[in-house]
């Protein structure tokens, strides 16, 4: 997020921002004595992987507006892939989750390498990869038997595999484990153990929070596209609001951040929240959770909308009544809770930037890595995307939905003959207090 | 687990410091562009060594000891502080489930402590004040994180009786997530100019020693509700390991097992193997007889504390298993009588020796990593809190995942619980849906009846 900001820069203040970082990191290197005065090698300066296509069509153009239409036309072309893949559905939204979780890890990981000179082991880059299949593995195996719980049953190899799914994966890790343990080289331990703790709190930052972006898509598609719109929605309108506004900065870590634009930001968001609610609250293509057909064996979005997505009256408070002169305003009750997530992802996701700043700061890189031309590498994107999706995930098992009833089913078939019928019969007893049984069960 | 290899060794010891020293120059060498042998954090490759151990003996031990050999003084003093932990160990499963719990969480904390006082000493980051408060910050969300989990399952009579209770519970998990947050926005506004890396490194210290520590001794306490047999079992026979590996070791030690820690030998290896089976196979049959430790801790609404009353399940009741013919022979025995339990524990100890001893590696070369003799000098004679439980740890895990897969189901009350919580409708779906579950396997009255 920091680099939207820095890239905007002229040409002019580029340059200066180059020799004022390098001026920084001379003194840094002075002062920073006991902490990071290593002489780590400048990052190169970013390659221009711009398309060539985009060069022809924009080499009139001063180096400035370039980079400003570079940036605008590649944020339109990922806007409108995120539009076309979420029209495919589900199934292949997946996949795309998995993906960027996938290159998000590489990104990092690849930044441990070079920051720890450790290429030359060869054992870790493996074992690295490996603990992110054994992780991947756990958490699809817990969602699968979740969602596919019929299919799971059908299936007999599925089914031992879902039986023993903590003990198999287990049983990975720890072969994982072990092999990073016959792997230690005299020399190299303590970089083995850095590289160690790298992957892991790479994994835990990385790999859970997609798979907890999977659970809210799970719980109907708009639980993932509102929260991501929101995060981008802050992201742009801050940018514009600081462009045009912007006087207070807002904190050093990113010093090209101002309050105007965070309040601006805060409040377009809101707003943007709260239509694009109503939007896609409309639709039950979005609205559904989504389930896995057993017949035609294909992901369904098909349901009656819960109450949370159908238009109810509110009345205003008298305040709002005198100045719009409407008594009641029809919303869905969803759109309430869009603002506590918009509320939330103008508030904290700016956390996630400045911690990701922090940490290219830290570690003395301007991007993540290149893959995105004038945006940098997929982490650069999804910072702010983090904390927000277990957020939203938190917001919705508190808020919103209880357990899952098919895993209750799982684990009520699950227990013993004797504890199923203590079970049912505290059912049934709380059941016919509430009057949704017939007495009629009572007297048999 | 190693110190007390290496430290049996005496003399030798000294000069295995030497080559660690020299070992020390080899990774210096082996980065010449590091310019002055800078490596990340590491300024100057100056850890400061560990301050040579300070002998914290008690002075009545001294005294006792005073006529022997340096040699066998040491001998004695950890042969009497192991009997000490045996007994203080012994005394505090007398004392009951309560006091057990307060013990695993008072060593989870100071093995936290130990491990980030090393991390502070590695990173020389003490100047950073914020940053030790962030620490126990995080560490008291992440218990409290877990603690509210443990509790909301198996107290669940008494949270739905106080009403604040029942609100904490429900949002539990917001209300830590919320707190957790609060934590991360602090380091982040806490970032200061100059010590960015040291910061990250600092974080990502204090999440991996929550990530093993905490999650592990959370698990210790859910294995110990299934019953005490769980706990006690699997620290026995690691404990067991330990002392069997040694002495086989050190009666026939000859071949090296890895060159992580070279005082360890095949011999013993092996030997600790069988002897652990052997030995644990005997302490499970001995255990399984008392319903104090077999049954389930369960909390009692009435009285307001911990039962362990029931009806033994029937992994503790004595079954007859007919021996395979080859034994049969051996033995004129045609079957033998055994609790299922005991066939779990050879698998228990199967895995405390095989795998076990990797944790106690994993320790080693982190030790030898971070240049340190041992995690802290809590215990004399055999170093910190963690030296003592570093094989302890993939125990944890591995015990409560065999339980969850092999032994018990998910947990009733927790069942219920999450029924009363869903719609009506749904609620009515899993009621039908479980009568004719029921109805089939015999245990309701068949349909017949209600139609009337």
């Amino acid at each position: 997020m920091a680099e939207l900001r820095q890239r905007g820069a002229t040409d002019k203040e580029l340059k200066h921002q180059h020799s004022e970082d390098k001026g920084s990191e001379t003194e840094g290197k002075e002062r920073d004595g006991a902490s990071d005065s290593e002489t780590k090698p400048e990052v190169p300066v970013s390659a221009d992987d711009t398309p060539e296509v985009l060069n022809k069509a924009l080499s009139g153009l001063s180096s400035r507006w370039k980079n400003w239409w570079v940036r605008g036309i590649l944020t339109l072309a990922m806007i409108s892939f995120f539009f076309f893949i979420i029209y495919l559905g589900p199934m292949v939204l997946m996949m795309i989750v998995l993906c960027v979780q996938i290159k998000c890890f590489q990104e990092i990981i690849t930044i441990g390498y070079s920051v720890y000179h450790s290429y030359d082991l060869p054992w870790f880059r493996t074992l690295s990869w490996y603990f992110l299949l054994c992780v991947n593995y756990f958490f699809y195996g817990e969602t699968v038997t979740d969602y596919f719980f019929t299919l799971v049953q059908r299936e007999e190899p599925l089914r031992i595999l879902s039986k023993y799914h903590r003990f198999i994966s287990f049983a990975l890790y720890l072969t994982g484990f072990c092999m990073f343990v016959l792997s230690l080289v005299k020399k190299h331990y303590r970089l083995q153990f850095y590289m160690f703790g790298w992957t892991h709190v790479t994994l835990l930052i990385v790999v859970t929070q997609s798979h907890l972006i999977i659970h809210n898509l799970f719980e109907g598609m708009i639980w993932f596209i509102v929260p991501i719109s929101c995060v981008i929605c802050n992201d742009i309108m801050a940018y514009m609001f600081g462009f045009f506004f912007g006087r207070t900065p807002l904190i050093k870590l990113s010093p090209k951040k101002t309050w105007e634009g965070f309040i601006g930001g805060f409040f377009s968001t809101i707003v943007f929240g709260i239509l694009l609610s109503y939007v896609m609250a409309g639709y039950s293509y979005f609205v559904c959770p989504v389930e896995f057909n057993n017949d035609s064996n294909r992901f369904t979005v098909d349901c009656q909308p819960s109450e949370l997505f159908q238009l109810q009256d509110y009345s205003l408070p008298s305040v709002l009544q005198s100045i719009t002169g409407w008594t009641t305003v029809k919303l869905y009750p969803f759109q309430i809770h869009s603002i506590a997530l918009s509320s939330f992802a103008s508030i904290m996701g700016p956390f996630g930037g400045f911690f990701a700043s922090g940490f290219k700061r830290a570690f003395k890189i301007k991007d993540f890595a290149n893959t995105i031309p004038g945006h940098g590498g997929i982490m650069d994107r999804f910072d702010c995307q983090y904390l927000m999706a277990t957020f939203v995930n938190v917001y919705i098992a508190s808020f919103i939905r209880g357990p899952n009833p098919s895993k209750v089913i799982q684990q009520l078939l699950a227990l013993r003959p004797d504890q199923q019928l203590h079970i049912f019969n505290s059912l049934k007893a709380h059941l016919t207090e509430k009057g949704l049984l017939p007495a009629l069960e009572e007297a048999a | 687990m190693t110190e007390l290899r290496r430290r049996g060794g005496g003399d030798q010891d000294s000069a295995e410091n030497i080559s660690d020293k020299e070992a020390d120059g080899d990774d210096r060498l082996a980065f010449p562009d590091e310019g002055d042998g800078e490596m990340v954090g590491d300024s100057k490759a100056e850890t400061p060594d560990a301050p040579p151990s300070t002998d914290n003996t008690p002075q009545c031990l001294n005294k006792a000891l005073e006529g022997l050999s340096s040699r066998w003084k040491n001998w004695w003093i950890r042969g009497i502080l192991s009997l000490t932990m045996i007994i203080g160990f012994f005394l505090i499963i007398y004392l009951g489930p309560i006091m057990l719990i307060i013990v695993v969480m008072g060593v989870q904390i100071k093995c936290f402590h130990e491990i980030i006082t090393i991390g502070y000493r590695v990173y020389h980051s003490y100047e950073l004040p914020w940053f030790r408060t962030l620490s126990w910050y995080f560490l008291i969300c992440v218990n409290y994180f877990f603690y509210g989990e443990t509790v909301a399952d198996y107290f669940g009579a008494l949270v739905q009786r106080e009403e604040p209770l029942q609100f904490l519970v429900r949002y539990h998990r917001f209300i830590s997530f919320a707190l957790y947050l609060a934590g991360f926005c602090m380091f982040v506004l806490s970032l200061v100019k100059k010590h960015y890396r040291l910061q990250f490194y600092m974080f990502a210290w204090t999440h991996v020693t929550l990530l093993i520590v905490v999650t592990q001794s959370h698990l210790v306490i859910q294995n110990l509700f299934e019953g005490m047999i769980w706990f006690i079992v699997p620290i026995s026979i690691v404990i067991c390991n330990d002392i069997m590996a040694y002495l086989f070791g050190f009666f026939f030690g000859r071949t090296p097992l890895i060159k992580l820690s070279p005082k360890k030998t095949w011999e013993g290896f092996i030997g600790g193997f069988f002897a652990t089976v052997v030995l644990s196979f005997f302490f499970a049959y001995l255990l399984s007889q008392y319903q104090y430790f077999v049954c389930p801790v369960e909390y009692d609404s009435e009285t307001n504390r911990f039962a362990v009353e029931c009806e033994p399940s029937n992994l503790f009741m004595i079954q007859e298993y007919t021996l395979p013919a080859v034994v049969q022979n051996a033995l004129r025995w045609k079957t033998v009588n055994l609790y299922p339990f005991q066939i779990h524990s050879i698998a228990l100890s199967s895995f405390a020796s095989l795998i076990g001893p990797f944790g106690g590696f994993f320790a080693s070369g982190f030790k030898r990593a971070f240049k340190i003799k041992d995690f802290a000098d809590t215990i004399p004679g055999h170093g910190g809190i963690m030296d003592r439980f570093d094989c302890q740890y993939l125990m944890a895990t591995f015990v409560h995942v065999y339980i969850t897969s092999f032994i018990r189901g998910p947990n009733p009350s927790k069942v219920l619980q999450q029924l009363l919580v869903l719609q009506p409708e749904q609620q009515l779906g899993i009621f039908n849906t479980l009568r004719n579950q029921l109805r089939e396997k015999g245990l309701l009255p068949p349909a017949v009846e209600e139609a009337q």
